[in-house]
């Protein structure tokens, strides 16, 4: 398990229901704690450099692996994508980073999950995070004439007792971004609100998502206005009740 | 922490009803796009041949643009090439006062605001007039386009209305039954009509840009929805078509697939209303073609930002970006705002323009609208990367970012961190709404969980004996 730094920190709940949910479908699942982030936040602030000696480590920590899983689509796409080239430049092959996946994808096309004993009676508006859906193909993104498919809803719907609704606009940006939300606080903070309004306009009691960086915007927006909806991580609902 | 677009979105969000119109707007131009994208079984594959076309059009660009060249000299059409806006502003100049030219009408064309064309005419002496409507509101309102497809979008009826007005275009007019409402579109429509008939007929040259040159027939293909290409070039007897190199496309075949791709993106049209070609000058009268780089081969040579040449400016990119959409045209520095401006500014002064690569949250929506796949997020994140060699970074990022890897770089730190982040919970909420912590600006602080997964691990993992 990858358990990103800011899971770590801030939702380790997120990585308790990872761990249940696929030690409940037989692997062998570990944790090397020397892991702490994949570079992500400063990269895309602009100071890849900064990045490349946590790749480098990153790499070295899970190459012994079969499967590196993260329950956060932008950390994940992150190593899929970026790392390669980061370590190219150190003189490295890339190990870790293409077996490196999401959870979603994991139990979707590794695992090929077609039944859960988890139970979840609640409406949720899913959240399709952009870099789950534009850089790991999770679901058809909305620009594009391609077959329609979605990789979250697909397992979501495994769940006994389970509504799951999806807001108008179902893959534009929530506005968070990483430094983006401070950077350019203005604009993160109204495309955010209109997100949240978007979904609650579905009627869902919580909003779901397979990436904790745009729930934990969007919740900071929402009790900042006062609006009345709750998070949950979509690993939290596949593991409910195990 | 913030730079100029970002200051400028600010004050721009201020209104939060001229925001939400926006937004809808280019959102609504958007699902426009997407209805006839998904209209056509063939799409993806029309991008991809799109892009391979660019590709191939623009690394054998030396040929292609001999081939034009000689093509369009055989029809009779004079050929000039400018290796810069100066050269491009001097060319014109040249044509128009060898005949003794006053007037100016001339339609859409970016090349022209990128050259600065206009006023370096107007210090001539030389009158110029935009056709294009939305073009011809904002130049009489003294304004720069907002959008490089709708420059003038973000202009409502009641100061279009105005300014016709104080411009005394009602004047003399008759228009049977005249309507209660000043601003009716009906009515002014009719009355931009009249005043740009005036024009047309007035000119003594007429401009146009080009979506196309062809080169294996030596013409230039020009569309537009209001047929004002076509006037300009029906009426006065000089035609001057300014083309950036890049505008370059091999045949007719290729022309198909970028004639599809076009409207579609731009606007939601299956087609412009015009698609004119210009393969030669009428009858009595001359044509030109200004071929213009500036810049251009530079971008060519550029393994990490050469995609750009392969835009065919639709604005497909600004309409579905929620950042430009939120911040809208005159928030960004550089004179084509969106995902292409971005890049385009960088590429025309990247220590002038690197206020706008703040406006992009990676969400690569533009890279899927794109009719030619250029790689619009790639090349804003590969820009951040530049911007501290070039002193232009932020100095709060660099501080946060360079403290963030340290911590990250030694892990018994992190975890010692992370772990006792769970004190943080006995600060008072108050105390965390400082100007020191931006967080705080439009959001709740995040709730710290007693224990991190580190520590949590300490419980989950299998003991020794399981193993």
């Amino acid at each position: 398990m990858f358990i990103p730094c800011y899971v770590d920190a801030l939702y380790p709940e997120v990585g308790v229901s990872t761990f249940k949910l696929l030690k409940a479908l037989g692997l062998q699942v570990d944790y090397p704690e020397r892991q702490t982030c994949c570079g992500q936040p400063m990269g895309n602030a602009g100071f890849e450099k900064l990045s490349e000696p946590l790749a480098c480590t990153f790499d070295e920590i899970f190459a012994p692996y079969d499967y590196v899983v993260a329950p956060s689509v932008s950390c994940a796409a992150y190593v899929r994508l970026f790392h390669p080239q980061m370590l190219e430049r150190h003189g490295h092959t890339c190990q870790a980073s293409g077996k490196t996946l999401d959870l979603v994808e994991f139990l979707h096309d590794v695992v090929k999950v077609n039944s859960l004993p988890s139970r979840f009676p609640h409406k949720v508006s899913l959240h399709n995070s952009c870099h789950g859906v534009r850089e790991l193909g999770l679901s058809s993104p909305s620009e594009r004439n391609v077959p329609k498919f979605n990789k979250i809803k697909d397992l979501l719907q495994l769940v006994d007792g389970i509504t799951v609704l999806e807001p108008e606009r179902p893959d534009e940006c929530c506005g968070f971004g990483g430094m983006f939300a401070v950077e350019e606080k203005d604009v993160s903070a109204r495309m955010g609100l209109e997100k949240v309004r978007r979904h609650i306009a579905t009627g869902a009691e919580y909003i779901t998502g397979p990436d904790s960086s745009c729930l934990m915007h969007m919740d900071g927006i929402a009790r900042r206005q006062g609006l009345d909806i709750k998070f949950i991580h979509v690993a939290q609902i596949l593991a409910a009740g195990l | 922490m913030s730079t100029l677009h970002a200051k400028a979105a600010e004050e721009y969000l201020r209104h939060t009803d001229i925001v939400e119109r926006h937004d809808k707007t280019f959102f609504g131009v958007r699902q426009k796009r997407d209805n006839m994208a998904q209209a056509l079984p063939e799409w993806e594959d029309l991008r991809e041949a799109a892009s391979q076309i660019k590709k191939h059009t623009v690394s054998h660009l030396a040929d292609y643009l001999q081939q034009f060249e000689e093509n369009a000299t055989r029809n009779g059409i004079h050929v000039h090439w400018a290796a810069d806006a100066r050269e491009y502003n001097d060319i014109v100049y040249q044509i128009l006062s060898a005949h003794g030219v006053k007037k100016v009408v001339k339609s859409k064309s970016m090349l022209t605001e990128e050259c600065h064309l206009n006023e370096n005419l107007e210090q001539h002496g030389i009158e110029v007039i935009e056709t294009d409507l939305g073009e011809r509101i904002l130049q009489m309102m003294h304004l720069a386009p907002s959008h490089i497809v709708m420059p003038a979008l973000h202009v409502h009826r009641e100061a279009i209305g105005d300014c016709f007005r104080s411009q005394g275009l009602m004047e003399n007019l008759e228009y049977p039954n005249m309507p209660d409402d000043p601003n009716d579109p009906t009515y002014l429509t009719f009355v931009a009509r009249m005043h740009l008939r005036r024009q047309f007929t007035e000119a003594q040259a007429g401009m146009t840009g080009a979506n196309f040159g062809i080169a294996s027939t030596g013409e230039v293909v020009v569309c537009t929805n209001e047929g004002n290409a076509d006037m300009s070039t029906s009426i006065p007897k000089l035609h001057i078509v300014s083309m950036g190199i890049e505008k370059l496309i091999p045949d007719y075949a290729s022309m198909g697939v970028f004639q599809r791709l076009l409207a579609r993106c731009g606007t939601g049209q299956e087609t412009t209303v015009y698609t004119s070609h210009f393969r030669g000058p009428r009858p009595g009268g001359e044509m030109h073609i200004v071929l213009v780089d500036n810049g251009r081969s530079q971008i060519l040579s550029d393994p990490e930002h050469w995609q750009t040449l392969k835009c065919m400016r639709c604005g497909a990119c600004m309409n579905t970006c929620p950042v430009y959409r939120r911040s809208a045209g005159y928030s960004y520095t550089y004179f084509i705002p969106g995902p292409i401006g971005i890049n385009l500014g960088m590429l025309r002064g990247s220590r002038k323009y690197s206020d706008n690569v703040s406006a992009c949250t990676l969400c690569c929506s533009c890279d899927n609208v794109c009719p030619v796949k250029v790689d619009l997020s790639t090349q804003i994140y590969r820009w951040r990367q530049q911007l501290d060699s070039m002193h232009r970074a932020d100095a709060t990022k660099k501080i946060m970012s360079r403290a963030m890897s340290f911590i990250f770089r030694h892990p018994k730190l992190y975890t010692r961190l992370v772990g006792s982040l769970h004190l943080a919970r006995w600060v008072p909420s108050a105390m965390m709404k400082t100007p020191l912590n931006p967080w705080t600006y439009g959001h709740e602080m995040m709730k710290f969980p007693p224990k991190s997964f580190h520590q949590a691990w300490k419980d989950l993992k299998p003991k020794e004996d399981e193993q």
